[in-house]
């Protein structure tokens, strides 16, 4: 067969088993990202069928994947939502970072991965899913909760903690000396100051030049900018995605509505393709040796998201039950977990055994976090020993 | 239809003009600041989300809504037994929004002229439905001539639990409408005559 032919059927393959496994993950209530993952680890090396043929496609698919989920991830805050966040909600967005990075640093320590696997450990550990989060609290009719916006501004505290995170990350991986990654942290933080004033008062100015009234010339005007934008910040040795966040966050208003609309579909096919490389790339049998471990992170960074949503609830003086609902929403980790390992694992600098590691996390704490959040109400009830009263 | 006899006396000029007058220019200012008024609520952004708009009731429980960025909105009730959640949230669609803040606001309004009206002797506030057949159905409120003939003021319209405030003499009555109409007792019943005759 063709070169081309076989590439074409194998990515047909991939494609149609993920349109099943996402209709599943649906279905049941889930988030399609860990059922994604699944996916690539049964297509990949040691797995059941081997898709050797879309490398090439899948590689330079799974970036832009990262590129379009950070840029969709800037388009959902506007610059005034992340800055009262930030005013709002330093305190427990540090105490979020604390207590969840220590678990993962430790675990790389102990295992031997030095302080480079620590660094990214942390970022894996830390950061909550915002997608599954938004989409639980969603589904379980909390947007009217009192401790939802406190969920919220811890959310958004953790993507702006990205901005500075990922070009440390991008930084270090790249081995470059102690001066040079002072360098890029200084250039992306004064790039991230400068965008997100810029964007308070000049963001309609991005918006009128990226707008279009035609949907074809908007897409295309749009993922030009991202694309351009994330390989310049690459070249700065910022980090491609960080560019593309930015960029997401200076779009703002009805821009930034109808580039959602327009870039939805496009993420979900491209981020996809990210889910399952990564998939592929991990081999499953080193998953058995790190399932003990992946537990015990599972467990103890599912405790301290619960303590660090306890703690910013009763900041704002909410009740017991609602510190607990606060906590438990915070558990899920997903889609950045993995954009980080896959940035660690991509440039060689960290084991093998990282990959495996986060795969299992993101798949256990994926499907756990929504379940937690729903289950955690009940539970409560339990300890305080009260029984349901009438709710109207 | 009854001529117009004319009527002397500060008596009938007072309780005739004045009165009604003053009625109709307070009516006025109840229905300004019932569109405009903003009651003590709540706004808290929902980063990602959209925005919840929320008021504190005085039995302590919060009523609001949260509305999406799509435009669409929640309707939310908190629950008793644990005031930081919801007992309730009902999806709503813009239409189905819209209309049950008119609901909500028109009976109100209603309220609100009733009460004010209630404190003048002689002065009372009616509601007159446009019914299939009325003469004045399709017609303009100037064509009524209601002021001249009965002395009473038609200070708003209801229409699909829409208030139309202050209606212009050009505004076209249609079957269905909500006549808010003030006056004295006798002017009233006039009025109700002239809106109810058939042609």
């Amino acid at each position: 067969m063709q070169e081309t032919t076989l590439s074409l059927i194998q990515l047909g393959i991939v494609f149609f088993g993920l349109g099943f496994l996402g209709r599943l993950a649906g279905r049941i209530g889930l988030s399609p990202v860990p059922l994604y993952l699944l996916g690539g680890l049964a297509f990949g090396d040691g797995g059941l069928v081997n898709l050797g043929g879309i490398d090439g496609f899948a590689h330079i698919a799974s970036e832009i994947g990262v590129i379009l989920l950070l840029l969709m991830l800037g388009l959902e805050y506007t610059a005034k939502e992340l800055v009262t966040g930030l005013r709002q909600s330093w305190m427990a967005g540090l105490v979020d970072l604390v207590l969840n990075m220590l678990p993962g640093v430790a675990v790389a320590l102990i295992l031997g991965w030095g302080p480079v696997g620590a660094l990214v450990m942390a970022g894996v550990t830390y950061s909550s899913s915002s997608g599954i989060i938004a989409k639980v609290l969603g589904d379980l009719g909390r947007l009217g909760n009192r401790e939802t916006p406190v969920v919220l501004a811890i959310l958004v505290i953790e993507d702006l903690a990205m901005a500075a995170y990922l070009p440390i990350l991008t930084a270090v991986l790249a081995g470059v000396s102690f001066l040079g990654g002072l360098t890029a942290v200084g250039i992306s933080l004064a790039v991230i100051t400068l965008v997100l004033l810029g964007a308070l008062r000049y963001g309609h100015m991005v918006s009128n030049v990226l707008d279009s009234p035609d949907r074809e010339s908007f897409l295309l005007k749009l993922l030009g900018a991202a694309l351009l934008v994330a390989g310049m910040a690459s070249a700065l040795q910022v980090s491609a995605a960080v560019g593309a966040f930015l960029l997401g966050i200076a779009i703002s208003g009805g821009t930034a509505e109808n580039a959602t609309r327009v870039l939805e579909p496009l993420r979900d096919l491209f981020a996809a393709m990210f889910f399952v490389l990564f998939g592929l790339n991990t081999d499953p049998r080193e998953i058995p040796p790190v399932l003990g471990v992946a537990l015990l992170l599972a467990l103890v960074t599912s405790i301290t998201k619960l303590v660090t949503g306890w703690w910013a609830a009763r900041q704002q003086g909410i009740g017991v039950p609602g510190r607990a609902r606060a906590g438990a929403a915070l558990i899920a980790r997903g889609e950045f977990s993995i954009v980080i390992a896959g940035l660690a694992v991509a440039s060689g600098a960290v084991p093998a055994e990282l990959a495996a590691l986060a795969t299992t996390y993101v798949l256990i704490m994926a499907i756990s976090g929504p379940v937690a959040a729903r289950y955690v109400e009940p539970v409560v009830r339990l300890f305080q020993g009260k029984k349901p009263e009438p709710v109207f | 239809m009854r001529p117009i006899r004319p009527r002397l006396g500060l008596n009938f000029l007072l309780r005739d003009y004045f009165y009604p007058f003053r009625r109709y220019i307070q009516a006025r200012r109840v229905i300004r600041a019932a569109k405009v008024r903003i009651m003590n609520i709540e706004e808290t952004p929902l980063p990602g989300i959209g925005v919840r708009r929320e008021l504190r009731l005085a039995t302590g429980r919060r009523v609001g809504v949260v509305t999406h960025r799509d435009g669409h909105t929640e309707l939310i009730l908190s629950r008793v037994d644990d005031p930081d959640a919801c007992a309730a949230s009902i999806p709503l669609t813009a239409d189905e929004a819209a209309g049950l803040g008119q609901l909500l606001g028109s009976a109100q309004l209603i309220a609100q002229l009733s009460a004010e009206q209630e404190n003048v002797s002689g002065i009372s506030t009616h509601q007159i439905m446009i019914r299939k057949g009325s003469s004045f159905a399709g017609r303009t409120l100037g064509d009524t001539q209601m002021r001249t003939r009965t002395g009473a003021s038609i200070v708003a319209l209801l229409r699909d639990g829409d208030v139309v405030g202050s209606p212009r003499p050009d505004e076209v009555l249609h079957v269905g409408d909500l006549v808010v109409i003030v006056g004295t007792d006798e002017g009233l019943a006039e009025a109700a005559l002239i809106l109810q005759s058939r042609p």
